[in-house]
């Protein structure tokens, strides 16, 4: 018999690492009661922050991880469940900035008399950047129910149009998810030992699951029309906005300014040498 | 309470699949839909439900189902799919019961206490924070029940309640059918279990009723059962 023949498959793995959101967003701690609004708006200033760093300093951006340090360590979400998690986009953010070291090979700095050149510090800038920009969603995501920040976009005055599409995506995707996870393991059963979909069945594979993943949709967006749905979003729980979630927008953003323009790395005492 | 005036309905151009249909059911009874595969019973439902339109009229309660009204309508329907993984959309069974009534304006505290009454009466507690994603196929159907129920909507329709059911949870839901005291329609194949919730069935072949009359009359009719694909329930035979 083939090994791991038993074990879910890749497709069922993806589902259940979705829904996993949902049950870590579930989870308490200091972080999980702030206010969703308090935590969207912090990591939106933490992403446009981290982004406006210069593409060669590195030494500006490297301290700006403590931000997501503290997030993980105060609201126990584990740093190694996020990059698993977050394993497939990892590398299609780390590769954007691939080809600088080919196109920008002036010598910028030298570490112990090693020259390296300005193509590969921004390299790896670039590459931190998306990293903390993945970490921060990902910690929001972790932390914040998709309801909740869905309710808390509309107390912002989001158009509820644009949130229902945020909810009904979130809620869609895991059906596609689900209709692919059965459509393979159909498929898988009638084709033995045969590694991933044969090309021929492709066009058919596809047409069905767009197909059963819109009707499916379909159904799933009745049910809800059904039980009174209107765009509005009674059923999420969200509490008041409270100084608590004040002071923890303001340290924060605090926090970012500082490192944004103190400099700490210098003050720290120059971690690289010009 | 539902009417059925002259209902004719295709979902492809030329190929009707309900030919001009009237039926009339009062407050308070329970009647049971039956036919083969494909004789009609779901598009019936989602035509009382106003998810299909059709020509004729479809009313509940002397108000005629249709866009205007869709939501005056849906408030009395508490509505049982026939598959339960697109009825439960929330993370938790918990959540998922509490979406309806919350959506029609009640408190939280009436909504909390609805909800444990449900589970207890169904003997559910044990669900109430599970994962939708992490329970089988039954405990999801029997969540699906608890979350119409939990609406209290003035009649219930179900497709198909006890399919995927083990006999215990298929007896419980008979005894809590049969303790509800709103209308019901019931469509399904489980002819003991219509047989033991409904006083009147209504067969169905070809998208036309073949018959309709009090239950026992037409359960323990062996020619017409079988001539629509059926066998007599267990108990009558
Ligand atoms: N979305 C659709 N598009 C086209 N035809 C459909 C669609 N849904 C159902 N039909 C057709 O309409 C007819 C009635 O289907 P319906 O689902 O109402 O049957 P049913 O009595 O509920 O059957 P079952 O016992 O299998 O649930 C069938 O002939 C079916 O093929
Ligand atoms: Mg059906």
């Amino acid at each position: 018999m083939k090994k791991g023949i038993y074990r879910m498959n890749k497709m069922q793995k993806a589902l259940a690492e979705l829904s996993e959101m949902d049950e870590l967003a579930a989870r308490r701690s200091p972080v999980h009661t702030l206010h969703p609004a308090a935590k969207l708006l912090t990591t939106i200033v933490y992403i446009l922050v981290t982004l406006s760093f210069d593409k060669y300093d590195l030494s500006g951006i490297v301290p700006m991880v403590l931000w997501p340090v503290l997030m993980f360590t105060i609201s126990g979400v584990n740093v190694r469940t996020c990059f698993y998690k977050l394993r497939i986009v990892l590398p299609l953010v780390m590769a954007v900035g691939l080809f600088n070291p080919f196109f920008d090979k002036e010598i910028m700095v030298s570490i112990g008399g090693i020259g390296v050149s300005g193509g590969v510090i921004s390299m790896i800038t670039l590459m931190l950047k998306g990293v903390f920009c993945l970490m921060a969603s990902f910690l929001l995501m972790a932390t914040t129910k998709i309801d909740s920040l869905c309710a808390a976009l509309r107390k912002l005055h989001v158009p509820a149009m644009l949130v229902s599409l945020l909810q009904l995506t979130y809620r869609y995707v895991g059906v596609m998810t689900e209709e692919l996870a059965v459509m393979t393991e159909a498929y898988h059963l009638r084709a033995p030992g045969q590694k991933g979909i044969h090309i021929s069945a492709w066009g058919s594979f596809l047409g069905q699951l767009l197909l059963r993943s819109m009707d499916r949709a379909q159904e799933l967006f009745s049910s809800m029309m059904l039980r009174g749905y209107h765009e509005h979003f009674h059923y999420a729980d969200i509490d008041r906005f409270r100084a608590r979630d004040a002071l923890f927008m303001a340290g924060c953003i605090l926090f970012f300014v500082l490192l944004r323009y103190g400099n700490i790395a210098q003050l720290i005492g120059g971690l690289v040498v010009y | 309470m539902i009417e059925f005036r002259n209902v004719k309905f295709e979902y492809e151009k030329g190929k009707e699949v309900l030919h001009d249909m009237s039926f009339r059911i009062e407050k308070g009874e329970s009647v049971g839909l039956i036919g083969a595969n494909g004789a009609g019973k779901s598009t019936i439902m989602k035509l009382l439900l106003g998810l299909l339109q059709g020509e004729g009229k479809v009313l509940i309660d002397g108000t005629e189902v249709k866009k205007e009204t869709l939501g005056e309508i849906r408030a009395k329907l508490g509505f049982v799919l026939q598959n339960s993984d697109n009825q439960m959309f929330m993370p938790t069974v918990y959540e998922d019961m509490i979406f309806g009534p919350l959506n029609y304006g009640l408190s939280r505290e009436v909504v909390d206490k609805r909800v444990d009454e449900v589970l207890a009466r169904l003997n559910l507690e044990y669900l109430k924070h599970r994962y939708n994603h992490k329970i089988s196929g039954g405990e999801k159907r029997m969540g699906a029940i608890a979350t119409i129920l939990a609406m209290e909507p003035a009649a219930i329709l179900m497709d198909e309640p006890t399919s995927a059911l083990d006999p215990y949870n298929r007896r419980l839901v008979i005894n809590t059918i049969r303790e509800l005291e709103q209308t019901k329609l019931i469509a399904s194949h489980d002819l003991d279990m219509i047989l033991d919730t409904c006083d009147r069935v209504i067969l169905i072949s070809g998208g036309r009723i073949a018959a309709d009359g009090p239950a026992r009359e037409i359960l323990s009719n062996k020619e017409l059962l079988e001539a629509n694909r059926m066998e007599l329930p267990l108990r009558m035979q």
